[in-house]
């Protein structure tokens, strides 16, 4: 009975602190500014679940893919364990869904396979990450915290699957000594093999088996409630993230309307000059991104395949587009905790330019949008790189002086060369 | 063939009381560098040959505003967009070809929402819808026969509007030995020139991006690497240089090898 309400209460403690949290993630993303990803609901459903659903961009990689899927497929099914767990705890059965028969045992021995496939999965993600260093997973903006995050990450999932096969193995036992409690259910293609390191007394498999099962759901509890602060936060964001996706072609970049009303005076005199508040133009500061870019920054787990594709950073320039999202993500919750103590943003004397990103990063972008293409679960840096240039540019004219005499050239005869419009059809006459 | 080149204007053919079907969009690279020069013509040369009714804006032809976009200057973009819009509008142009896929993407994508509304196709999709309908055909002895050679996908005609098969195509028509870079078509690496960089120095680093790009080009032992871009044009050719391998590899663009395959 006191296990039974002390389950109840972490439990209901959990989902409350989760939401509280996620509901602040949500207030975060709020503060961007609108932008219309509403439109072509089939299209958009279609793409997450190519996408997120069918991890279609993981498969670039073929391997970190397939390890990957394991973990995602394992723990998507194995959370279906989680129902029986829950309903076990709260009203103190044993295995409730033994009733299933045949397909309760078909379904245990699958979440045994698949909790087998992701410890594997775990196990080598983090050699890979740690003993063979691979450079997407070493490189300076995963230096310490986000370094940290991702080896909990992996550390958690390795002991949880390894409580969940301990329990199943300590249970298998039980239902051979003690079958008057532990009625014969479940199927254990792996933790059969465990059986052999347990001890042999009930009471120390008693309380093995209640260990691990404790372990097991106090651990998905504190994970979820872990979600917020970590890179983690993807496997629930991957699929509002793809289904707000950008659906234009890539090479498409939006006009700005502000822009188009006072160019349309400028050409033409009778029309009268655009009134109203004039925003900023281009981005300072997370509150000049749209809502989808902060979306984004809380999706993306870091994995740096954007970052691995972009040739600026290849050839060793500052820019890495994994910086800028997780740069974003930094600030916004900077500015998040700013707005829940003052109840409205204070100026701190920081922006997302200058203070996080540099004028070097953004400088060094070709725009060639591999990182776009490469995200997993469709980020977009370009975009935010994009903004930042605006409003270098058009805010406070800095940019590198050969930028500025291309500017120049353009509007003064055409062209980004110093070369006159009169000659622009030499060619034609060699 | 050179001298019987006849490159109409739009201002001409209007005199005439005529119509372009096509307009080709010739771009500031094209006009100005004289690399680029020669591919304009080129596709010039190709229009002639299979007779479709062109003409080129000529010295009302105006930067469409990419570098400045990518830069960050929405003014001057906007600018230069409305003003050239004016002028297409003017000429009651329905058709664009452009020879740059920068030109190419701006004028398809970035034009319509501020009034211009074009069907807008890059050149080496006009060359292959010609080889499609039977109006271009390499000739059996064409000198790229065997040739080892490459394709490089301009970020601009890639991945910004997914236009991987076409000049790809054209190639195929060579009967020559086609390589693909170890990096292509979607996973294509940038020559280093978009966003506005081909006007500014790079920042530092520890290599410079076109220089990347050759070392593939090197590795898939071509003799050549097709370009669709003047940028990439020049980009490539520079790497090569700094690679010092002029004598191996030249860099030549997809109208450029469609004019010699065709003996136009």
């Amino acid at each position: 009975m006191i296990s039974q309400l002390l389950f109840a209460i972490v439990l209901i403690g959990a989902i409350l602190l989760f939401y509280k949290n996620a509901y602040k993630i949500y207030q975060n993303i709020r503060l961007g500014k609108s932008v219309n990803r509403f439109d072509n609901p089939s299209e958009r459903f279609k793409t997450m679940l190519l996408v997120a659903f069918g991890q279609q961009k993981m498969f670039k990689r073929p391997i970190p893919a397939l390890l990957h899927l394991f973990v995602y497929v394992g723990f998507c099914i194995i959370n279906i364990e989680m129902i029986e767990i829950i309903i076990d705890g709260l009203f103190d059965t044993h295995r409730v869904l033994s009733f299933l028969g045949d397909f309760y045992n078909f379904l245990i021995a699958s979440f045994e396979i698949l909790a087998f496939a992701v410890l594997l999965s775990c196990v080598i993600f983090f050699i890979r990450r740690n003993v063979l260093k691979l450079k997407r997973l070493n490189q300076p903006e995963l230096n310490n915290w986000p370094r940290s995050d991702a080896n909990y990450i992996l550390i958690t999932e390795i002991l949880l699957m390894t409580a969940f096969l301990i329990m199943n193995a300590a249970d298998q036992k039980l239902q051979v000594v003690l079958p008057e409690s532990y009625h014969i259910a479940g199927s254990f293609p792996i933790s059969q093999y465990l059986i052999g390191i347990l001890p042999e007394s009930i009471n120390s498999l008693i309380f093995i088996e209640r260990l691990a099962w404790w372990f097991h759901i106090l651990g998905v509890l504190a994970f979820l409630n872990y979600l917020p602060i970590s890179k983690h936060l993807h496997i629930i964001l991957a699929f509002p993230n793809t289904y707000f996706s950008n659906l234009n072609l890539k090479g498409k970049f939006e006009n700005m309307e502000s822009v188009t009303a006072e160019v349309k005076a400028m050409l033409d005199p009778s029309l009268p000059p655009p009134s109203g508040d004039v925003s900023r133009f281009g981005v300072k500061d997370v509150h000049d991104l749209t809502w989808k870019n902060l979306l984004d920054a809380y999706t993306c787990t870091e994995c740096g395949r954007c970052t691995s594709a972009c040739p600026a950073n290849i050839t060793g320039k500052l820019l890495s587009p994994r910086k800028i999202i997780m740069d974003t993500r930094d600030r916004v919750e900077e500015v998040g905790k700013n707005i829940n103590i003052n109840k409205t943003f204070v100026d701190d004397g920081k922006s997302l330019l200058d203070s996080y990103v540099t004028r070097e990063e953004i400088w060094a972008c070709t725009s060639c949008n591999a990182c776009v293409e490469q995200c997993p679960v469709n980020i977009n840096p370009l975009e935010i790189i994009m903004g930042l240039r605006q409003y270098a540019i058009m805010e406070e004219s800095q940019a590198p002086a050969s930028i500025n005499n291309m500017l120049g050239n353009l509007e003064n005869n055409g062209a980004p060369w110093k070369y006159s419009q009169a000659d622009r059809a030499n060619w034609t006459q060699m | 063939m050179e001298n019987n080149l006849y490159i109409p204007t739009a201002a001409e053919l209007v005199a005439k009381g005529e119509t372009p079907e096509i307009l080709f969009w010739v771009g500031c690279a094209g006009s100005f560098d004289e690399r680029a020069q020669r591919i304009t013509r080129d596709i010039c040369k190709i229009l002639q040959h299979v007779g479709i009714k062109y003409a080129i804006l000529g010295t009302e032809e105006s930067c469409t505003g990419d570098p400045a976009k990518r830069a960050g200057n929405e003014f001057v973009f906007q600018m230069q967009a409305m003003m050239n819009i004016q002028v297409l509008d003017g000429y009651e142009i329905k058709k664009i070809v452009t020879a740059c896929p920068h030109c190419f993407n701006t004028i398809k994508n970035e034009y319509p929402s501020l009034g211009g509304n074009y069907e807008v196709i890059h050149h080496t999709q006009l060359i292959q819808s010609l080889i499609d309908d039977g109006k271009l055909k390499p000739n059996d002895g064409n000198e790229f026969k065997g040739k080892k050679i490459t394709y490089h996908d301009p970020c601009y005609l890639g991945r910004a509007n997914e236009v991987y098969e076409a000049p790809r195509k054209v190639l195929e028509t060579l009967d020559a030995d086609l390589v693909e870079l170890k990096r292509c078509k979607s996973n294509g690496l940038c020559c280093g020139a978009g966003g506005a960089q081909m006007f500014k120095e790079p920042e530092s680093g520890n290599k410079d991006i076109n220089v990347e790009r050759i070392e593939d080009v090197i590795e898939s032992k071509a003799a050549i690497v097709a370009a669709a871009c003047p940028f990439c044009m020049t980009m490539l050719r520079d790497g090569i240089k700094v690679k010092d391998k002029e004598q191996d590899i030249q860099v030549l663009d997809i109208a450029e090898i469609t004019v010699r395959a065709n003996g136009l």
